[in-house]
């Protein structure tokens, strides 16, 4: 049978590259969402298997409202990302550091 | 036949008057007209007056018992609750008749002398307005509501001294008055606060029946100084007397008050509200009574004050300000009485100085009006053939003042005199050498006036015509009680038991100098006819005659003593130094003090250290710390992830 | 190796394999299209375990419209492939260092000494007639109705939030402002000059040029 920890390791492993691909991306904010995307996932991952071995479905239903809130983050994400562009002209992460001090 | 709500509501009705009064010239003036303005505030204050005779008839002569009574509640806190309330007893309503009769005078007095001045319904405002607080100083049943009154009375003064706020001298001696008022103010407040931390009430009866427990207790003033608690409450108490009644050094302000408009300077400054220190310690007898060390004080000040100020009006050359040192002379007499225990006679000199001295002060108002404002005496003389009914009423005002048998100063003065003698509080010879040479110095000073203005040559140009007729009837009104005041008066208010201020005087058997008094007095007039026999008398006389000799018949005299005696006579012009103390060390110290304070304290510590400080340190700081904020998203998310890892590798490998 | 095992073992790896290349691929597109595969295998996982529906939500939702989204963006903005690359190799190893930190504590903490079999056995078969979607929904339509419902507001306000964010007003139309025609004054369009009058003709002067034809 499949473990508990093996669905959470592939989970962890998911979550690592998620973070390796927001550190090294400089180019893309698309890529940097998609890389949240991947971090998301790991964690719905991570409730549906918890759920699944404790044998309560309230973990599927959080994952549930997750992709909703994911989904509405993605929309308006990408939305700004298209008024960035236009006004700026670029997507390139280390061209954007209007926050700068 | 009184029933209490009556008196009650009589006392109410009595102070709200005024008050109305004031309201309505000083809101409504410019609507009704300058005659309208002054009818009003002469009928509700002569009304006022009515009912304070009736409240005088139905408490001192008719008998009946003193009444209290809460009429609104003020504050409430905790256990303490500071009502307004009155207190009608034999002291009370005395004071109520004083300051209400010589109030209506003055009212009456103001159409004269203010005729012709823009401020008309300004003035009958702030006079009735005084009236007012001076009712409430005097009719309160503790201390709050008294210092609600006092300083009611001093903001009035304020208001008054700088009526004229055009002229510069007014607008200093109303501020000089304030400041003077405020340092006595703080001595006030303090014995307040002492009073209701020991007694934990402020009502009279309340503390005054609390006396006995408080007696031994002691209060520290100083690291390993402690002082009966009665003790620092009384001084404390007499401090804040002593501004308001002008005694040394506290009495600055009084000659600077002569800035403003004379009814004020009778009024306030010489019969009502300069007394309300004398008034007060009065009251407070039963507390005084308790403290040999702050009867000795008021002794000893009261004494210094009366001897060297009546010094200062010998050389004095304005006419007010003369009966202005006169004033102070005559408070310290009063608080000698004071000290020697003999509240009764303190009380009936402030009675017969508030007739005479007002007097007085509108009989040179009279003549400064007469001679358009002009108030030195050097440019006066003369006077007498053309304003005989003034010469009288000064003359007379001057006889009482200079204690001449049989007028009402008289009386009063010669029994403070004979109270001092034999009086048993520590400086009681020091104050009677005083009073004494006062007797001498006091006939000297006020002839001198009298015939500077009055008498010799006509040094004036320019017609000189008698007052109008609302200037002279207050003039007389007064007169009649400054010759009579006395010899009725004596008995009832002394030797009669009960007094006529009845229980409102509490004094120890060993200070009971006016029974002692009594075995030999045998009526008022046996004691003027026995005058002749006593030093004071003669000490008058003499000093009629001194004044007679130097100013009339031998005035070479008079400067060859000025050249003889010149340090002295220096002395006396600079006041002894006070004023010039009060300019060098006051003065330019708290400015020397503020300049410290302003260049070290507060541009060098507060805005050098602490706000341009605290400035610089965060722009210092944030310069730094700027080049943390890249801009960059991945720079945010790393430190982030870094954070995550750290908290991730405590909670993994620290178990 | 049970063919559970081997499901699992070949959709982890998949999806593994998928997501790295999301990471590391410079092209866009390509990462994008990878997510859908990682998506994909992942969806498979859960299938594994028993969430039918939150699977297939997964690939119709996420696969079919968020991630188009995804590529449209994409193609609609002209990203410059070959920068892409730049500093990729310079930050690698910080990055895959940190990652390998965060995925091997991770590991440590769920690893199969907390989590295995022993300790967390897996639950009994479902009983027959188990339907999951029936199992959610009761769930979902009584005690999380409120969350629910906001959650429907929530994507209304992020619909709102994105069309207002990406719409573009159209600039160059004239229109026409009917009100303020009507309120126009005389004063606003008419503008009386006064002009000096025709100077007096000298007739010793000079014919002007241009009121004589030559």
């Amino acid at each position: 049978m499949i473990s508990l920890s093996d669905f959470l390791i592939v989970a962890a492993i998911l979550f690592g590259i998620g973070i390796a691909g927001i550190i090294i991306n400089r180019k893309n904010i698309i890529v940097l969402l998609m890389s949240i995307e991947l971090m998301l996932l790991a964690v719905n991952t991570n409730f549906i298997a918890f759920s699944y071995f404790l044998g309560n479905n309230v973990g599927q239903l959080f994952v549930f409202f997750i992709l909703t809130v994911a989904a509405a983050e993605a929309a308006i994400g990408l939305a700004i990302m298209m008024v960035l562009f236009r006004k700026s002209g670029t997507i390139e992460v280390n061209k954007l550091d209007l926050l700068k001090g | 036949m009184y029933v209490e709500i009556n008196l009650l509501s009589i006392a109410v009705v009595l102070f709200l008057l005024p008050l109305a009064g004031a309201l309505i010239a000083g809101l409504f003036g410019k609507q009704i007209g300058r005659s309208a303005t002054h009818w009003v505030a002469i009928t509700l204050v002569g009304c006022s007056f009515l009912l304070s005779c009736y409240l005088f008839a139905a408490i001192v002569l008719l008998g009946h018992p003193p009444v209290e009574g809460v009429i609104y509640n003020w504050v409430t806190t905790g256990n303490y609750h500071f009502d307004v309330a009155i207190l009608l007893d034999h002291l009370s309503v005395t004071m109520l008749f004083i300051v209400n009769f010589v109030s209506f005078m003055v009212h009456i007095y103001t159409v004269g002398y203010m005729a012709d001045d823009p401020g008309y319904q300004r003035f009958f405002s702030y006079v009735s307005l005084f009236t007012f607080s001076m009712l409430i100083l005097v009719l309160a049943n503790n201390f709050l509501l008294l210092f609600f009154g006092w300083e009611g009375v001093g903001l009035v003064s304020y208001l008054l001294i700088g009526f004229w706020f055009k002229r510069d001298s007014a607008v200093d001696g109303g501020l000089k008055a304030f400041i003077a008022n405020r340092i006595g103010d703080v001595g006030f407040v303090l014995a307040i606060a002492a009073v209701l931390t020991y007694f934990n009430s402020l009502d009279y009866h309340t503390v005054f029946n609390h006396v006995p427990a408080v007696l031994g207790q002691t209060i520290r003033i100083l690291p390993h100084i402690h002082a009966h608690v009665i003790t620092v409450i009384c001084v404390l108490l007499f401090i804040g007397a002593m501004a308001k009644s002008a005694q040394i050094p506290l009495h600055v302000w009084l000659p600077e008050s002569m800035e403003g408009p004379t009814p004020i300077s009778a009024l306030i400054h010489a019969a009502t509200m300069v007394t309300a220190g004398i008034y007060m310690v009065a009251r407070m007898s039963p507390l005084f009574e308790y403290s040999p060390a702050a009867l000795s004080l008021v002794l000893i000040l009261g004494a210094t004050t009366c001897l060297f100020m009546g010094f200062l009006a010998v050389v004095q050359q304005d006419i007010k300000r003369v009966i202005a040192y006169s004033t102070i002379s005559q408070l310290g007499y009063m608080a000698v009485a004071l000290g020697a225990s003999a509240y009764d006679v303190a009380i009936f000199h402030l009675m017969t100085h508030a007739f005479f001295k007002a007097l007085l002060f509108l009989a040179a108002g009279s003549v400064i009006i007469a001679l358009h404002h002009e108030q030195d005496m050097r440019k006066m003389g003369g006077l007498a053939p053309y304003m005989p009914i003034t010469y009288l009423t000064f003359a007379i005002g001057a006889l009482a003042l200079a204690a001449i048998p049989p007028f009402a100063g008289f009386y009063s003065k010669d029994a403070i005199i004979e109270a001092v003698h034999l009086s048993t509080t520590p400086g009681a010879h020091y104050a009677y050498l005083c009073v004494l040479a006062g007797a001498f110095v006091t006939p000297l000073y006020i002839f001198r006036a009298l015939f500077l203005t009055f008498h010799g040559k006509k040094r004036h140009e320019g017609a000189v015509n008698e007052s109008p007729w609302v200037v002279l009837v207050p003039l007389i009104a007064l007169a009649i009680p400054s010759i009579i005041a006395g010899g009725m008066l004596i008995g009832p208010m002394l030797f009669s038991t009960p007094h006529l201020l009845g229980d409102s005087i509490f004094v120890l058997p060993q200070h009971d100098v006016l029974t002692a008094w009594a075995v030999d007095y045998k009526g008022a007039q046996t004691m003027a006819l026995d005058a002749s026999h006593t030093l004071p008398f003669w000490l008058a006389v003499s000093g009629i005659a001194a004044a007679w000799i130097f100013n009339m018949a031998r005035p070479e005299w008079s400067d060859m003593l000025k050249k003889r005696f010149s340090w002295f006579y220096e002395i006396l012009i600079d006041k002894y130094g006070f004023d010039k103390f009060n300019q060098v060390v006051v003065v330019q110290g708290t400015r020397r003090l503020g300049e410290f304070f302003y260049k070290v304290c507060d541009l060098m510590m507060i805005d050098g250290i602490f706000v341009n400080g605290s400035g610089r340190f965060i722009r210092l700081f944030a310069r730094v710390g700027r080049h943390l904020q890249t801009g960059y998203i991945y720079h945010y998310a790393l430190a982030m992830l870094l954070g995550l890892a750290v908290l991730l590798g405590w909670f993994v490998l620290g178990f | 190796m049970t063919i559970l095992q081997m499901i699992f073992y070949l959709f982890s790896a998949v999806a593994i394999a998928s997501a790295l290349f999301v990471v590391a691929s410079n092209n866009p597109v390509r990462g994008a299209l990878s997510l859908v595969l990682t998506f994909f295998a992942m969806a498979g996982v859960w299938l594994l375990l028993h969430a039918e529906f939150l699977a297939l939500i997964l690939v119709l939702v996420y696969v079919g419209a968020v991630m188009t989204l995804f590529l449209f963006v994409v193609m609609m903005l002209r990203v410059n492939v070959l920068s892409a690359r730049e500093g990729f190799v310079r930050y690698l190893p910080f990055a895959v260092l940190l990652a390998l930190i965060i995925i091997g504590l991770t590991i440590i903490a769920v690893g199969p000494k907390q989590f295995g079999l022993t300790s967390m056995p897996a639950p009994a078969a479902e009983v027959a007639g188990y339907n999951n979607l029936a199992d959610l929904g009761m769930v979902l339509y009584t005690q999380y109705a409120y969350p629910f419902e906001i959650s429907a507001v929530l994507l209304l306000t992020a619909i709102v939030a994105a069309i207002s964010l990406t719409h573009r007003l159209p600039t160059r139309r004239k229109n026409q402002i009917v009100s303020k025609q009507i309120a126009v004054k005389r004063a606003d369009r008419v503008k009386l000059i006064a002009m000096p009058s025709v100077k007096k003709i000298n007739l010793s002067d000079k014919p002007s040029e241009a009121g004589e034809p030559s």
